[in-house]
């Protein structure tokens, strides 16, 4: 026999499920009343600094089908690269939350371009959202980032994508610009175009 | 920052389960990759109690008419949030939602044929205290089926939503009733490898905290990833 350690174990995960809005968006699944609004709707909520964009984006299963029953969450610095609660812009959440759209079940976070944040050895990374997606059929939260297809020499340096093995699978983490600002960033679970998720 | 104690998959459920038929499509089929964590991973948002409504905790009341409430057996569910390394989790928020007492989810999408409660919403939400406690009162759910086969029947539970500090310990999971036994027989619940892992999402009986002639009281204390201890620095490198 050996000492015991003194470490807990995680709880461990459980799906999210179909009703997930209910928890999370309850306004948006009409249950209306009980909170004013639904968190994370908004991510900007003053004169924040830098560029505002838009991420629109689709979260797609193996057989291609959008999901309609997703909750998509999004975690960012803000332009100068801070995070909210470490001396970021006060205007600005960094968190955003969204069920997609009723019909098509597409995402969209009106944000900031984010600054750059420094790697654990002092390097920077590219400009990135954290994302983390839930769902009924999704046992255990994915985690995955959206880099700009548009910032060729920052994504070149970054300490993820320079190391990444499958390297032809970077793609799957750019968002393409679209123009006015609006960036597009589709996931897929499964399939030639799997989205590369992460351990972290 | 020292990063957090890595995940262990073998605890958690695997992606693909094919006895939830939903997660064979829905499941990522190359390993997800490791990275250590930077600032964007060991931040979070902030949430604070101010925010919360008066009734956000009370889901027996919260969507109830003036003066009405919702149906079914009275509970408390109370408990702690932790981190691995035992640390309580304090100012964190805690969302949670369930079906009603009858086993119906306030949905346009639910199909089951038990009734609405028209006192009942379905969802609250809590932050815990300064030694990382949180308690909420509601009415104990129904079991439900779903389909799945046509036999699957959901045991009682009551889905949870958890932030803790930092990005890297969000989770989402689902408490269970002590002496349920539909918790053994759901393919949900069977996505975890473990019994001991089951078990640690069933909620105790815990008289202690009942109130006389209103409400019984179950135990559900929450672990999130807990950061890595030590005074010796990270290889420069990190890899
Ligand atoms: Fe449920």
């Amino acid at each position: 026999m050996v000492q015991k350690l003194d470490i807990l174990r995680e709880s461990p995960s459980q799906t999210a499920g179909p009703y997930v809005h209910i928890g999370c968006t309850p306004n948006f699944s009409g249950i209306t009343g009980i909170y004013p609004e639904d968190l994370g709707t908004r991510m900007i909520t003053g004169d924040a600094a830098g560029e505002r964009i838009t991420i629109k984006g689709t979260v797609h299963d193996g057989a291609g089908t959008a999901l309609r029953d997703a909750l998509v969450e999004v975690w960012q610095a803000d332009a100068a690269g801070k995070f909210a609660g470490q001396g970021g812009d006060a205007a600005f959440t960094g968190w955003g939350r969204s069920a997609g759209d009723m019909a098509t079940g597409e995402f969209t976070f009106e944000t900031v371009k984010p600054g750059a944040v420094s790697w654990p050895d002092g390097r920077k990374q590219a400009p990135h959202v954290t994302f983390w997606i839930v769902a009924r059929g999704i046992n255990l939260g994915l985690h995955t980032r959206m880099y700009f297809a548009d910032e060729d020499a920052a994504n070149a340096q970054d300490p993820i994508l320079s190391r990444l093995e499958h390297s032809q699978r970077i793609p799957t983490l750019l968002a393409q610009p679209e123009g006015n600002g609006v960036y597009r960033f589709d996931i897929h679970l499964q399939g030639a175009q799997e989205t590369i998720f992460f351990d972290i | 920052m020292t990063g957090f104690i890595p995940r262990d998959r073998r605890w958690h459920p695997p992606a693909l389960t094919p006895g939830y038929k939903t997660s064979v499509k829905r499941s990522p089929s190359f390993a997800p990759l490791s990275f250590p964590t930077s600032p964007s991973e060991e931040s979070g948002p902030v949430f604070r109690d101010d925010m919360l409504g008066p009734q956000d905790g009370d889901l027996i009341h919260n969507f109830a008419k003036p003066g009405e409430s919702a149906v079914g057996p009275r509970i408390i569910v109370h408990g702690r949030v932790l981190d691995e390394c035992g640390r309580p989790v304090p100012n964190t928020l805690v969302e949670v939602w369930q079906a009603n007492a009858g086993g119906r989810y306030r949905h346009k999408k639910e199909s089951y044929l038990a009734p609405l409660d028209p006192n009942f919403g379905g969802c609250g939400r809590v932050v815990t205290d300064e030694h990382g406690f949180y308690e909420f009162r509601t009415i104990q759910p129904g079991p439900y089926p779903w389909p799945n086969t046509m036999a699957d029947w959901r045991p009682a539970h009551i889905h949870f939503s958890v932030f803790g500090h930092s990005f890297a310990q969000r989770l989402i999971t689902q408490m269970y009733f002590e002496g349920d036994p539909l918790i053994w027989k759901c393919p949900i619940v069977d996505t975890i490898p473990s019994r001991a892992g089951i078990e640690s999402l069933v909620a105790a009986l815990d008289m202690s905290r009942a109130i006389p002639m209103d409400s019984l009281a179950y135990k559900f204390d929450i672990v999130l990833r807990g950061r890595r201890q030590t005074h010796f620095e990270n290889r420069p490198e990190g890899l």
